[in-house]
């Protein structure tokens, strides 16, 4: 290949680097929101509904009330090792060291233990299953106990499930445990019983603040879609590529 | 109450924070111990090879032993798998209704591959001549034994035998790839999960299949010599050093492709390093520093480096290399620990640690385990009685050698 071939080849590959990024620009700007969605794949027929969570954690003060609701709505076994929903404790200190803490899942509150004046940030962040589009936990499970509802939402048949917590392993997010009676995989259902009725979650119809919200990401002029156009948030672990539909509000970068 | 007493046990001892659901560790003893069984079938069955394939003669002598080691364990391999399920009465939803996505959900079809397609098939093909003359001598019991398991196949003429070989090549020959499968399939469960960041790697089948060699390959070499003590019989010295000459081969490969996976670790650095080290210096220490790398790979190392230029007298080496064989097991076992319970000691949240015991009792525990290991043994221990390969007709060779 002589110079002109070189040069040919240069042109080719800048004309096409051009279309590619133009292309991807121009169809961020028809379409801002797919980019919030980030990894989320088409989530299927857009009349329908397909249902997303955001957790603002500016509002959020630690009651720990959503934890203690889904276990009382859920029949989550009381003791601290089995949570649908739990709520941590960040403490940033002036050196830049993290504490977290999550005692019994935020439920009985927490207490500050660190002096005030070496208490560079604190801030609560309340975890649950990221109802991820691509579920880590639906890809390994061996039966297809886990799946996903047409309606975006990531259930265990426990009917089904043999126990295996090959999912429990592969959730990123650790949202999952065996429940200690059935023997079988459980973790938030996003209250389907409740939210297929028109009701909404135990864990937001408790929240003194309105830390959580839940919504339809295919109405483009809900609730939950205009806060996730005014504000910037973000997924947990966003490198997994899980296409989480779990969003956070004000998340700081110390949040694993 | 009672029964989360262990999981307050483990609350106390988790260090920094994990994700509260983190505090019981899911996958125990057991699961260390399915890798394991399941490797020493791959590594027993790949050494049983060398001799039909490759055509290693010196090993001819432990052809048929490596075979029937494999049969035995592959036997059991399944079921500390099974007996840890929540569900174990639910084990057949695995092959009835599988998810196709699922890196596990197709093992028992590679299984039942093994078991039916290579392993039962091979050792019937080259046994069958000899079952068919067992059972014109023995008596009673054995004499019915051996005329089922020839299934009514009752000709021996030259021509038959011949195509009995012929078949008998052609399966090892496909059953190569099928071990390979087998285990690499068994590290591709664990190095398939991206959530974790210890086992997540793309040399962890690799890395599985290896040392499954090293394992099965120490394990022929145990078995043998025991075999032989017990038959009162002193072992081929020719067989056990080239046993252990391929063994060093293959720690060789082995210990390159785990100190590679760490170098890139340690290089790369990424977001989990900072945990990982910790475990590693802490938790891990004992059975990964000093268990799996010192006494498990260096001193075998060291001892069958040695051998490959000077070779002392035939009992120093025999001591040496049942002391060898013992060595390697109890690392190849660690290792499966390192990965099974050290993936799952540090959270995710890579801001803690949470502890692990092994229970006495209960499914999960260390007596279930026990069986485990004592059922392949028996079941070993039965097969070498109804199919002693020193008893084999055609085995001239062995009888030679002793």
């Amino acid at each position: 290949m002589g110079t002109k071939g070189v040069k040919n080849s240069r042109r080719d590959f800048l004309k096409k680097t051009a279309i590619v990024g133009g292309g991807t620009i121009a169809a961020s700007l028809l379409n801002p929101f797919d980019a919030v969605l980030i990894a989320s794949e088409d989530p299927g027929d857009k009349s329908k509904v397909w249902w997303g969570y955001v957790i603002d954690i500016d509002k959020c003060i630690g009651c720990g009330r959503c934890a203690n609701a889904c276990k009382t709505e859920n029949d989550v076994p009381k003791e601290p090792f089995f949570f649908r929903t739990w709520v941590e404790h960040y403490t940033i200190n002036n050196d830049g060291d993290v504490h977290v803490e999550s005692p019994n899942g935020g439920i009985d509150g927490f207490e500050q233990t660190l002096d005030k004046d070496d208490v560079f940030k604190t801030f609560f962040v309340p975890k649950m299953c990221n109802h991820c589009h691509k579920s880590p936990c639906v890809q390994v499970c061996q039966v297809g106990a886990t799946y996903d509802t047409p309606d975006g939402v990531v259930l265990v048949d426990d009917k089904y499930c043999i126990g295996c917590r090959y999912c429990v392993q592969a959730c990123p997010y650790g949202c999952r445990y065996i429940h200690p009676e059935k023997k079988v995989a459980d973790k938030c259902t996003l209250c389907y019983h409740r939210i297929s009725k028109g009701k909404t979650t135990a864990c937001i119809e408790v929240c003194p603040t309105s830390a959580r919200m839940i919504g339809n990401l295919n109405d483009e002029k809900g609730p939950l879609v205009k806060f996730l156009k005014n504000h910037n948030c973000l997924v947990l672990k966003p490198h997994l590529n899980t296409a989480s539909k779990l969003f956070y509000n004000s998340l700081n970068a110390e949040v694993r | 109450m009672e029964e989360f007493n262990h999981l307050y046990e483990m609350l106390s001892q988790v260090q920094g924070y994990v994700y509260p659901n983190e505090v019981d560790l899911q996958w125990g003893l057991l699961i260390v111990q399915y890798p394991y069984l399941t490797g020493l079938v791959a590594g027993a069955f790949i050494t049983a090879s060398l001799e039909r394939v490759f055509n290693v003669k010196a090993l001819k002598v432990t052809y048929e032993l490596s075979l029937l080691t494999a049969l035995a364990f592959l036997l059991v391999a399944t079921m500390p798998l099974i007996s840890h399920l929540g569900h174990p009465e639910r084990f057949y939803e695995i092959m009835i209704t599988p998810q196709p996505q699922s890196a596990m959900a197709i093992f028992g079809f590679v299984y039942l591959w093994y078991l039916m397609v290579v392993l039962l098939l091979e050792i019937w093909f080259d046994y069958r001549r000899d079952m068919v003359l067992w059972a014109r001598e023995a008596k009673g019991l054995k004499k019915w034994l051996y005329k089922i398991l020839t299934l009514g196949v009752n000709d021996i003429s030259p021509k038959t035998v011949m195509w009995d070989n012929k078949i008998g090549y052609f399966i090892t020959v496909v059953g190569i790839p099928s071990a390979f499968l087998l285990h690499g399939y068994v590290g591709f469960i664990f190095g398939s999960v991206k959530a974790n960041p210890w086992w997540s790697s793309v040399l962890m089948p690799v890395i599985f299949l290896f040392s499954a060699m090293v394992s099965g390959i120490a394990l022929i070499m145990l078995v043998y010599m025991v075999v032989s003590y017990v038959r009162k019989k002193k072992p081929d010295m020719l067989a056990l050093d080239t046993i252990a000459k391929f063994l060093f081969y293959v720690i060789i490969l082995d210990f390159t492709l785990e100190g590679l996976d760490q170098i890139h670790r340690i290089y790369e650095a990424e977001e989990s390093f900072e945990i990982i080290s910790m475990l590693v210096s802490g938790k891990l220490y004992i059975t990964l520093i000093v268990i799996q790398v010192f006494l498990g790979t260096i001193i075998p190392l060291v001892i069958l480096g040695v051998f490959q230029f000077y070779k002392p007298k035939d009992s120093i080496r025999r001591v040496l290399y049942l002391i060898v064989s013992l060595l390697i097991l109890v690392g190849i076992f660690f290792m499966r620990w390192n990965v099974v319970i050290g993936g799952q000691l540090f959270s995710k949240s890579f801001y803690g640690f949470t502890g692990y015991k092994t229970l006495i009792v209960g499914s999960e525990g260390l007596l279930m385990a026990t069986v485990w290991v004592i059922v392949p043994f028996s079941i070993l221990a039965f097969l070498i009685w109804l199919l002693p390969p020193w008893k084999k007709h055609n085995s001239t060779e062995i009888s030679e050698a002793e």
